[in-house]
């Protein structure tokens, strides 16, 4: 009732072109953001900003990375975990051996390292698609972590190969405590998802999807697949890279390159499949309710249930439900959590009335 | 059937009437194509002039998407030679051919399902907005003009093809005959010099096809797009040619006005069978 679109006209195609062109939605994001940005601060606890508001944001940056190269590019990846160790493990470098390096610059670069690496990998892409493109980037998975652990220049030579991240430091400003690495964080991950959105409403995301949906009519109206797919490969690595950064940074301290494992790819593939594929806001979606999913069952099963399991049936029953959730999204609703918010919007739009 | 469409071509009027028809921009010499043993296309010459509606006809299986294949760069034939603009081409693909001002649509809808109508037909420009990555991920300045300017353009061809209302319909939800719009609008945005068809009425009904050969004829007339046709539909392609060239098993029987051709013993038989 209070959702209509009635009486707001496009006068210009810059009107038109906005990310959120009906009011309400424009309102409640900016609420949405500064919310997370002024209120949340305040009013959660250390528990909520280092293990589940941080990570969220974290994996959000990392799933819309995989989101860009699957869900808009339409090319299969699991190595999105390798890409963030990249990321992670560049950072860290970057920050180690050149003095006065700054934090925001490093990250930048590590991600871009992740970029150079994604391009390489992604080669294989021109010439095979789908399962077997899929195959390909599982060779990324176990190359780079097994590179960072063979050479051991990659994490200074520490005997265990964890590294502990440096502390960070932004224009004299230590970002020490939850709060504020929640804030550095969020404000990293705002941006980033900005400028996804702009590059896929431009002419770029208009050719990824393009070579998504049909690469011969693609190819035919001008669109080099070749460098469609490399820019996809690119930005996707980037995005997981400055994703691995902020996790050794802001969330973990201590990383190690197994930590990078395969099961984090496919988690990062459970949240644009779960999320939606294809959409800016499933990535959002998917990594909270991939990150939300287990604590909520730790906490309400057994007070539900009470003695009557024991802890080991709690953490089975995660796997089951994570099985059954991406069973039921792949067959009942392949665009994930952001189609059901769309089909929710569309039906409010003429709520109460049923046309 | 054949042979009632035949009849009703034949009392159509050539539209040639007062149109300028220039000088040969295509030309296709001694064209040979074939997959392994399986010879698609055989010694095959045609030419195709500036300003000109040219149809490919035949039987299915004749070569003729094989043909449009070659012209536009994903099929390279192993002897022969295509002239574009008095250039002989080498190592062609689809890109460059797009970058020369050939557009084209499909025989089996080739839109890009998972977007809109808008998005898709802004595709078509895509070769002339110039802005890069980096732009286009912050959205300001030269990027946003850009994207403006061509939207502009865009929605010239949606008016033009009376789609207005479905331009933010996800192409999927549309039926048949509006996709076949679609996908013409797309090719149309790129403001082609040569646009290449394959068959843009397959499965549509009278009406529909009434608007598609309007919007052809309109593509012609307005623009001066140089247009080949693939098509089945007789009628249409008797009434609205200048110039038919038939196939037939990968080789050339026919070519000339439409009133030539359908006098071509060789076509009747291509069309109609012969006893032996």
């Amino acid at each position: 009732m209070f959702y209509r679109e009635a009486g707001q006209f496009k006068a210009s195609y810059q009107a038109d072109q906005q990310i959120f062109p009906i009011r309400q939605d424009k309102i409640a994001v900016w609420a949405l953001v500064l919310f997370f940005a002024a209120v949340v601060p305040v009013i959660a606890d250390q528990y909520w900003l280092k293990a589940i508001l941080i990570p969220v944001l974290i994996f959000s940056l990392a799933a819309l990375g995989l989101n860009i190269l699957t869900g808009y590019a339409g090319q299969l990846s699991l190595g999105s975990a390798a890409f963030m160790a990249v990321g992670a493990f560049g950072a860290y470098n970057f920050m180690l051996r050149i003095d006065g390096m700054p934090f925001l610059v490093a990250i930048v670069l590590g991600g871009l390292c992740a970029a150079a690496v994604g391009v390489l990998f992604g080669l294989p892409s021109l010439r095979i698609k789908g399962f077997y493109l899929a195959v390909a980037t599982l060779a990324a998975q176990f190359f780079i972590v097994w590179a960072l652990v063979k050479f051991p220049w990659f994490s200074n030579y520490s005997s265990s190969g964890v590294i502990s991240t440096q502390e960070i430091n932004i224009l004299g400003f230590a970002f020490d405590g939850p709060t504020s690495k929640y804030m550095l964080t969020l404000a990293v991950v705002v941006i980033l998802a900005l400028a996804a959105k702009n590059m896929v409403r431009s002419s770029t995301g208009r050719a990824w999807m393009a070579v998504r949906d049909m690469d011969v009519a693609a190819e035919v109206i001008g669109i080099r697949p070749m460098r469609t797919k490399l820019i996809a490969f690119a930005v996707s690595s980037f995005y997981c890279g400055v994703a691995g950064a902020l996790y050794a940074y802001t969330y973990l301290g201590t990383v190690e390159p197994e930590g990078f494992n395969l099961d984090l790819s496919f988690k990062i593939l459970f949240m644009i499949i779960i999320g939606g594929t294809g959409s800016i806001m499933g990535s959002f979606l998917g990594a909270a309710f991939i990150v939300l999913l287990p604590i909520l069952l730790d906490n309400f099963v057994p007070s539900l249930l009470g003695d009557l399991v024991s802890a080991s049936f709690v953490s089975n029953f995660q796997l089951i439900v994570f099985g059954a959730m991406i069973i039921f999204f792949l067959i009942v609703e392949p665009h994930g959590l952001a189609r059901l918010w769309q089909i929710g919007k569309e039906k409010l739009r003429l709520w109460p009335f049923p046309h | 059937m054949i042979v009632n469409e035949l009849a009703v071509g034949a009392q159509g009027q050539s539209p040639a009437g007062g149109r300028p028809i220039g000088e040969v921009i295509l030309d296709l010499q001694n064209i040979s194509l074939s997959f392994g043993g399986v010879k698609a296309l055989t010694d095959i010459s045609f030419n195709v002039r500036k300003g000109e509606i040219r149809s490919i006809i035949g039987p299915n299986g004749a070569g003729k998407s094989s043909m449009l294949n070659v012209i536009n760069g994903v099929y390279h034939p192993q002897q022969g030679s295509v002239i574009f603009h008095g250039e002989k081409r080498r190592d062609m693909d689809p890109h460059k051919a797009a970058a020369q001002g050939i557009a084209r649509t499909f025989q089996n809808i080739a839109l890009f399902k998972g977007m809109s109508v808008l998005d898709n037909i802004m595709t078509g420009r895509i070769l002339k907005m110039k802005t890069n990555l980096l732009q286009h991920a912050l959205f300001w300045g030269a990027a946003q003009r850009e994207e403006i300017e061509h939207r502009k353009k865009v929605e010239e061809v949606i008016d033009f093809l009376e789609i207005q209302s479905i331009r933010k319909t996800p192409v999927g939800r549309l039926p048949y005959g509006l996709q076949k719009r679609v996908e013409l609008g797309r090719a149309l945005a790129a403001e082609p010099s040569m646009l290449l068809l394959d068959e843009p009425m397959a499965g549509m009904n009278v009406e529909e096809k009434q608007d598609m050969s309007r919007f052809i004829l309109d593509v012609n007339d307005q623009f001066g797009t140089t247009i080949v046709l693939i098509e089945h539909d007789m009628g249409v392609v008797m009434d609205i040619s200048d110039r038919v060239v038939v196939l037939d098993y990968g080789k050339k029987i026919g070519d000339g006005t439409p009133e030539e051709v359908m006098a071509n013993p060789d076509v009747i038989a291509a069309y109609l069978g012969t006893s032996h």
